[in-house]
């Protein structure tokens, strides 16, 4: 009925010249462009609230230094007024002394020493006894007063602590996620060797990483192989028992190898049982159990990449080079190591992209020295309530996650990923 | 394969010793998942083969004990809001990409995949850092929020993948017959694209019923889901009762990728008509 109603419509209508037939189009695409922008509207409103501003907020936690200026904040201006150079003067102490008679009673006492116990250790008790212990009131004598109650006042180590944590934003997370730190002259150096944990840890992530991501590609490349050269019934099944382990949940997954790998675990009993060792093998809480449980979680993200790639090589290609009297080897070498290269490509990239983030899987099977960097962005987080070092973790990562995708992106496609 | 006996030996060698490999790592993949049936049915308390007798006793334990109960049912209620409310989004926002030209389009669609590149501990911590501020943490709507964000990507892409293949002729058709922008997408669209709309569902009902890191940070013991159940047990001390939860998870899991292939056939089906005998 409407149809007919249309066309009735159309007939009747007199015939529009060319220019307001133009705008006519021109207003209906305006009209479409608007009503697309508004089904859009709603997810990128949602994305950017729920997960570019915490996100955003989290990074920004990084150089964020609201503490000292904003509970000491006569102590913060008389800092940045200062040369940071010698011992400050009675007008530091003054200030100082100030700002801690108006937060003696309060939360933020605490607050602001934990914040300066991260820069210095020993500050916060420093500051505690300190405020305790003030002169009730100024008498133009307060730097011997503070002398007096300890003589740790008198250390360039704590103005320079109390100088540079001053302005508004700080580069002192950033710094110690990368085992640096400012000397009180305020150059950049290395923290003494019994404290270069990080380095340590990002040295860990990319060993665990890579070896993962190379653990993967050797086992998965001539898995994918065979699956692309068997035909469709057996491939269809073989691809089945890919996905079976790519759709199970990381967690069970790790669960299960938790009970497989250790001492009484089926894994031990069955090498001795077959009499291949004497004593249970160390499989579980170490870097061993670490390499097992993640290859086991990752290599199905590194034999489909391959697998649809060399499906779609044709034979045709290894035949003609045989028949030129190439030998296998070399067929291989010149053919179709190169015709599966992005397939290889993507599939690295994924694995290693995913595992750098891995979290889960570290935190049950391995042992405290396995840990990488997501479980110290969970513990700052967490335990420690490092709110700034959590974040300088979390950039770095974020960073060297981007770099991948910048660089390698093409490779991979977003709709292979799935994390969880 | 008629040519096999042509090949030779070295060759054979080869196929032979990586259908073995092949095998063998087949066996790796799938063995130690399908080791926590035998254990969940056990009749001892402890995890070890042999298995002393078969019992149900974990499963009871499981579907009676209250903590696992309220696991399951936090769960099942966080995922399928999860699911509708992502795949209302996701598929709303997919038909906008799909039928809109402009300039900053490219950015927008980077904006909407962004998520699942993004390690998850990072997305788990910022939204505690974010949902802290606005006492959203330990609430419900606080975990569906992010689980949200998460599989709204996952959506996107799916439905967008569909609509590539989707006809734009079609709509072009209906509305020449006179039926409203909304009559197509009810009456045209969304019928054809509807498997990549169900396949998106089931993506992020997945994303979200397996999820545990954002649910280790935003939950308190009231919200607790099912892996973050199974995570606390299996950090302190595994029970049998752990191998039934995980099992109840597996079946979950493989339910839904036999869908996702069911799905996945029939929409192929659907777009070639002919190839499929």
């Amino acid at each position: 009925m409407s149809m007919a109603a249309t066309s009735h419509e159309m007939a009747a209508a007199p015939v529009p010249r060319a220019a307001s037939l133009a705008a006519q189009v021109g207003a209906a695409e305006r009209r479409h462009l608007w009503r697309m922008l508004a089904l859009l509207a709603p997810s990128v409103l949602f994305t950017a609230f729920f997960f570019v501003v915490p996100l955003a907020l989290f990074m920004f936690r990084s150089v964020d230094n609201p503490e000292v200026s904003g509970y000491l904040p006569q102590t913060a201006a008389v800092m940045q007024a200062w040369s940071g150079k010698g011992e400050p003067d009675e007008a530091a102490f003054a200030a100082l002394a100030a700002d801690l008679r108006a937060i003696r009673d309060t939360p933020a006492l605490g607050l602001i020493g934990r914040r300066l116990n991260y820069a210095l250790p020993g500050f916060r008790g420093l500051l505690t006894k300190t405020a305790r212990r003030l002169p009730a009131a100024d008498d133009g004598a307060t730097k011997a007063a503070f002398l007096a109650i300890d003589e740790k006042w008198r250390d360039p180590a704590i103005w320079g602590v109390l100088h540079q944590q001053s302005g508004r934003l700080t580069s002192f997370y950033l710094l110690t996620a990368l085992d640096l730190e400012k000397s009180p002259e305020g150059e950049i150096r290395r923290v003494a060797p019994e404290q270069r944990i990080f380095i340590d840890l990002y040295g860990r992530t990319l060993t665990v990483s890579l070896g993962v991501t190379a653990l993967c590609l050797l086992i998965g490349y001539p898995v994918a192989a065979v699956m692309s050269r068997a035909g469709p019934r057996a491939a269809s099944w073989m691809l089945m028992l890919v996905l079976v382990p790519f759709w199970t949940s990381l967690l069970v997954r790790s669960t299960a190898w938790v009970i497989l790998l250790q001492n009484e675990g089926l894994v031990n009993k069955s090498l001795i049982a077959l009499g291949l060792i004497d004593q249970p093998l160390a499989l579980i809480f170490n870097r061993a159990g670490v390499f097992i449980a993640m290859v086991h979680v990752l290599l199905p993200y590194a034999i489909l990449p391959i697998y649809s790639v060399m499906k779609g090589i044709s034979g045709n290609h290894l035949r003609a080079a045989a028949s030129l009297g190439a030998p296998p080897l070399r067929v291989f070498r010149t053919v179709y190591l190169p015709l599966t290269l992005p397939g290889l490509a993507a599939g690295g990239t994924l694995v290693f992209v995913l595992s750098v983030g891995f979290y889960v899987t570290p935190a049950l099977v391995g042992g405290p020295g396995d840990q990488m960097i997501g479980y110290f962005i969970a513990y700052f987080t967490n335990s420690a309530v490092n709110w700034g070092l959590a974040s300088a973790l979390g950039a770095l990562l974020l960073l060297v996650v981007a770099a991948i995708y910048l660089a390698l992106g093409k490779l991979v496609g977003f709709d292979r990923l799935r994390v969880r | 394969m008629a040519a096999a006996t042509h090949i030779p030996a070295t060759e054979r060698a080869v196929l032979i010793g990586s259908r073995i490999f092949t095998t063998l790592v087949f066996i790796f993949l799938i063995a130690p998942i399908f080791v926590v049936v035998p254990l969940s049915l056990t009749a001892g308390q402890l995890l070890v083969f042999p298995l002393p007798g078969l019992s149900l006793q974990w499963y009871r334990e499981f579907f009676t004990s209250p903590l696992w109960t309220g696991a399951l049912a936090n769960s099942v209620f966080v995922a399928l809001v999860t699911t509708v409310a992502a795949t209302t989004l996701g598929t709303t926002a997919a038909l906008g990409l799909h039928g809109a030209r402009f300039r900053f389009k490219p950015i927008l669609v980077a904006l909407l995949v962004t998520p699942i590149a993004v390690p998850v501990v990072i997305i788990a911590v910022s939204a505690f850092y974010f949902f802290a501020s606005i006492n959203l943490v330990g609430t419900y709507l606080g975990l569906i929020l992010a689980h949200i964000a998460l599989a709204l990507p996952f959506v996107v892409i799916t439905v967008s993948a569909t609509l590539q293949s989707f006809d734009p002729n079609l709509p072009r058709a209906a509305a020449s017959l006179g039926a409203s922008p909304l009559r197509t997408l009810r009456t045209v669209t969304l019928p054809i694209i509807a498997p990549g709309v169900a396949s998106g569902a089931v993506f992020a009902f997945v994303t979200s019923f397996d999820e545990l890191v954002i649910a280790l940070f935003l939950t308190s013991p009231q919200q607790r889901t099912l892996p973050r159940q199974i995570f606390s047990g299996v950090s302190e001390n595994i029970s049998p009762t752990i191998t039934a939860a995980a099992v109840v998870l597996l079946i979950v899991s493989v339910l839904l990728m036999l869908v996702m292939e069911w799905l996945r056939a029939r929409s192929q089906r659907l777009r070639n008509p002919l190839e499929t005998a």
